[in-house]
């Protein structure tokens, strides 16, 4: 008689959970108007919050005069885990003290290599990396991924120090 | 356990490849089946699909560099990874982060495994064939990684650590944010019981399923929630605590079972255990530095160095062999995975195919995991 | 019942100018072309339709919002779907039996055709109405197992196979539980014709004339027929996640939309039997009470097919809500839920309609 009990027990209490599972779909099911988490994104893109910390690109910080703050010391270059920065530096001459300085021509990032690891920015001693909040980056051809992240006619700021 | 490989009735065994690409093997790992029917007589492993070299590589990148490389290896557990390696520099250099530094890792740790144990619940309840678990984990994970890109600017590979501390600090809203998350999913936490553990089709598929006794997971090494599901007390928070383990009370899941259904639970238990690690820590984040003074460029001293911390998916240790210079000699990381794996065969011999699965997905592979 | 919603006016209208232009024969043949036609538009129709469904209400338990690209609410997504299935190269594998492998969507495609011929949707529309309806349909469903362990075996791949063996083994299981909850409403209805059961529901549905049997009986049926569709909890013959794809992994094109389709033709074959048998298919809501007769009256006002195809929705909907809540079982457990629980609880239940019956204890 016990098993017969068990038995019905046994089929009870399994539909049970059976209805407790269905409960919580079924209640996700007739308030999917409120839950439903799923984003609209190539709609949204107005509306999509991004955080400012977040790592899209490595970039150069230009202000508004056009210049920036490399100096071309090649740090980042070191920090890179995988090569993907190659600093291409030239010498002019300083008017006034008639030495050569060293400056930087080329500041040139291989995102296709990047892993956003931010080594790079934190490596630079005169804050002139940063990360941008870009997030659209595919690209039909490889070789768009290769930037020169100092602008063309930019130069350095004067009051960095070398 | 051991089946008898020739069947009594004549019937032939024939193999089955499942992987390199299959639904349920969660990545490029190839399994070699050796079926009678339905059950499984032998499987075999065949790995390496997603080997990148991370080990010699890492030979070639400084100590600041190697962080970023752990981050491929369990993707899951990305921040964990990150701190073995920082905390491995740490003591070989015997320097003391700040308690604030430790304090945010400790929490970060916590976030990661709640987050790598909410994708493994959703994907097992896939595996299993209800497909709207996967979706309401990752639901919750979204939380997870939302508070992750505030902070740490990436949402899965985040290389927030390195050596000597971390590489910013706290987002104003990070408290806030955590506690809010907390709070929500203390609620939709006992979903997932409704939803699985409770469900009978589940307990039926699981319980007693992939059995794996107490000396065969410490001479397998299975360690992580699959081995403390076998009652094996791995938890290198408790035995070796870091960070800030030492300061929060916590309990170490122990479970006797040792089937699925124990592997299962261990790691629900776990997530309130690190719900309840997160509450006690998330008020008193104490103010300090994030950064201890480091020289520009790490070495280590000459030596062999060993650190092992708790990911979500058992004990990783990082094993340097240092010759005094800025780059490691040698890199050797015991991932949880590998191990983890190897005891595959020996606990699905004998079970259905559906098992496998099932076995599978409590066990919580990550592929690149053991491949590195 | 309100005459204006009966269908039979219509055909019957038709039959007649028909008849007044051409021999019987031609007629006949006329009507045949006519019917077949509509039927496949009607089965292409609703395959659209529950395939879309079925991903909405999938999207909704998922807090996901399905497909809304094509179409006002993504209402074309299955029929560019579709579209694109049909515009695929027909791939025949290499080692495949190729004879077989070509003809097992068409078997499984056939039977849900066989047994919509004989479902009445609304008042008069039927196609057939066999005084032996019940049983031709359960005849007719037993079919489709062929077609799913034929596109197993002839597919020379293992995990088809395993999905193939599985799918037979499972479903000559279910089919006694699905005729043995089918037979207890005979039962009551004391008719094989389906228009005749739906006709006996005139005063009240089944399900709540006939007692807790009838409940049981209705849990039964949804339970195996689940089953014997390859859905749900049941779907292990495709068990995407063990056996990549199950018995259509090598199918791809047009030949896999057929295997796919009838997967949702069937659905509406099972939620329309279980309609007809326990909510008095195309019968509407009426209370078998004297002061009910103002109540009835007024449910006739609401026509036979919007409450034919509501009862089907919601049926489906029950199969749908299984579906995305459960977990798969295991084979060995599929067939143990059935010899060791549906299948005794079946006699038991038929026996105590049974007796119900003979006491005439219902209303
Ligand atoms: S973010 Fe990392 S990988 Fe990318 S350029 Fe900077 S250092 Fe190199
Ligand atoms: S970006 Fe910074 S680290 Fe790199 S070369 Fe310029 S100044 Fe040096």
């Amino acid at each position: 008689m016990s098993t017969i009990i068990a038995y019905f027990k046994g089929i009870g209490q399994g539909l049970n959970t059976l209805w407790t599972g269905m409960k919580v779909t079924g209640y996700y099911f007739f308030h999917a108007r409120k839950e439903i988490i799923t984003m609209q994104y190539p709609d949204n893109r107005d509306t999509l919050k991004i955080p400012e910390r977040f790592r899209g690109r490595v970039v150069m910080l230009h202000d508004q005069n056009n210049e920036h703050a490399c100096n071309g010391c090649t740090m980042c270059e070191m920090a890179c885990p995988n090569g993907s920065i190659k600093i291409i530096t030239d010498k002019i001459l300083n008017p006034e003290t008639g030495k050569a300085v060293r400056i930087i021509d080329k500041h040139i990032y291989h995102f296709s290599m990047c892993t956003l690891c931010n080594l790079c920015v934190q490596a630079c001693p005169s804050n002139a990396l940063a990360m941008d909040n870009s997030y659209e980056n595919s690209v039909y051809d490889r070789s768009e991924l290769t930037f020169v992240l100092n602008q063309p006619g930019s130069k350095i700021r004067d009051n960095v120090k070398d | 356990m051991q089946a008898e490989l020739i069947s009594k009735d004549g019937t032939q065994e024939y193999f089955v490849n499942m992987g390199p690409q299959h639904p349920s093997t969660h990545g490029v790992l190839r399994l070699v089946l050796t079926l009678d029917g339905e059950i499984i007589k032998r499987v075999e492993p065949h790995i390496g699909y997603v080997h990148r070299s991370i080990e010699k590589m890492a030979e070639f990148d400084t100590y600041k560099q190697i962080i970023h490389l752990t981050d491929r290896m369990d993707y899951l557990s990305a921040h964990m990874n990150n701190e073995a390696v920082a905390l491995l520099v740490e003591n070989a250099l015997e320097i003391e982060v700040s308690d604030r530094v430790k304090v945010i890792r400790t929490i970060m740790s916590e976030l990661t495994r709640l987050a790598s144990h909410q994708l493994w619940w959703g994907v097992m309840g896939m595996d299993m064939g209800a497909i709207t678990t996967f979706l309401y984990a990752f639901r919750d994970r979204e939380m997870i990684n939302d508070i992750m890109e505030e902070t740490t600017g990436a949402r899965l590979t985040m290389n927030y650590n390195t050596p000597g501390g971390v590489m910013f600090d706290l987002h104003p809203n990070f408290q806030k944010q955590v506690k809010e998350f907390i709070k929500i999913f203390k609620t939709k936490l006992p979903e997932y019981d409704e939803l699985l553990s409770g469900n009978i089709i589940f307990t039926e598929r699981t319980k007693g399923i992939g059995k794996l006794s107490l000396a065969d997971a410490i001479s397998f090494g299975v360690t992580g929630p699959s081995g403390r599901a076998s009652g094996f007390a791995c938890d290198v928070r408790k035995t070796n605590p870091y960070s800030a383990y030492d300061r929060v009370n916590f309990t170490e899941i122990l479970l006797v079972e040792g089937d699925a259904y124990a592997r299962y639970k261990a790691r629900i238990f776990e997530m309130w255990e690190s719900i309840s690690i997160i509450d006690q820590l998330i008020d008193n984040i104490p103010e300090g530095v994030i950064m201890a003074p480091m020289k520009a460029i790490v070495k280590l001293p000459k030596g062999e160095f060993y650190q092992r911390v708790e990911t979500a998916r058992g004990e990783l240790g990082v094993f340097v062999v240092s010759d005094g210079n800025k780059t490691p000699y040698r890199v050797k990381f015991r991932s949880p995975g590998f191990s983890n794996l190897s005891v595959l065969d020996h606990i699905s011999r004998g079970h259905k195919i559906a098992d496998l699965v099932a076995i599978m997905s409590t066990l919580d592979l990550v592929i690149p995991d053991i491949d590195r | 019942m309100n005459a204006i919603y009966d269908f039979s006016i219509l055909t019957g209208g038709i039959h007649e100018r028909l008849s007044g232009l051409m021999s019987p024969t031609a007629v006949m043949i006329t009507e045949m072309v006519i019917i077949g036609t509509l039927l496949i538009v009607f089965v292409a129709l609703m395959g659209l339709v529950l395939v879309l469904a079925e991903r909405k209400v999938a999207a909704f338990f998922q807090l996901r919002l399905g497909p809304n690209r094509v179409g006002p609410w993504g209402s074309l997504q299955t029929l560019a779907d579709f579209l694109k299935l049909l515009t695929k190269e027909l791939i025949t594998t290499k080692s495949a039996d190729k004879f077989l492998y070509n003809l097992a969507p068409f078997i499984v495609m056939l039977t849900p055709f066989l047994a919509l011929g004989v479902i009445p949707f609304a008042p008069g529309l039927q196609i057939m109405d066999m005084n032996i309806g019940v049983f031709f349909i359960t005849a007719v469903s037993s079919m489709g197992v062929l077609g799913i362990l034929i596109g197993g075996w002839a597919s020379n791949n293992k995990y088809s196979l395993i999905g193939g063996m599985r799918s037979a083994a499972m479903v000559v299981s279910y089919e006694l539980s699905v005729t043995l909850a089918i037979m207890t409403m005979v039962i009551m209805t004391e008719s094989l014709s389906l228009s005749e059961i739906i006709a006996s529901q005139s005063d009240g549905w089944w399900i709540i004339k006939g007692h807790i049997p009838a409940l049981i009986a209705f849990l039964l049926y949804l339970t195996a027929s689940t089953a014997e569709t390859n859905r749900g909890p049941f779907d292990l013959a495709e068990a995407e996640s063990e056996l990549t794809a199950g018995f259509h992994t090598e199918y791809g094109g047009i030949k896999f939309a057929f295997f796919f389709l009838s997967e949702f033709v069937n659905m509406l074959v099972v939620a329309s039997i279980a309609t007809i048998l326990f909510f008095g298919g195309w019968m509407p809501f009426h209370l078998p009470f004297e002061w009910a007769v103002g109540f009835n009256h007024i449910m006739d006002f609401i026509p036979g097919i919007v409450w034919g195809f509501g009862k089907v929705t919601f049926v489906i909907f029950l199969m749908m809500w299984f579906r995305w809540t459960f977990p798969r079982l295991r084979i060995d457990q599929i067939l143990n839920l059935e010899w060791k629980y549906l299948l005794p609880m079946n006699l038991v239940n038929f026996l105590l309609m049974a007796l119900i019956a003979l006491s005439g204890f219902y209303l």
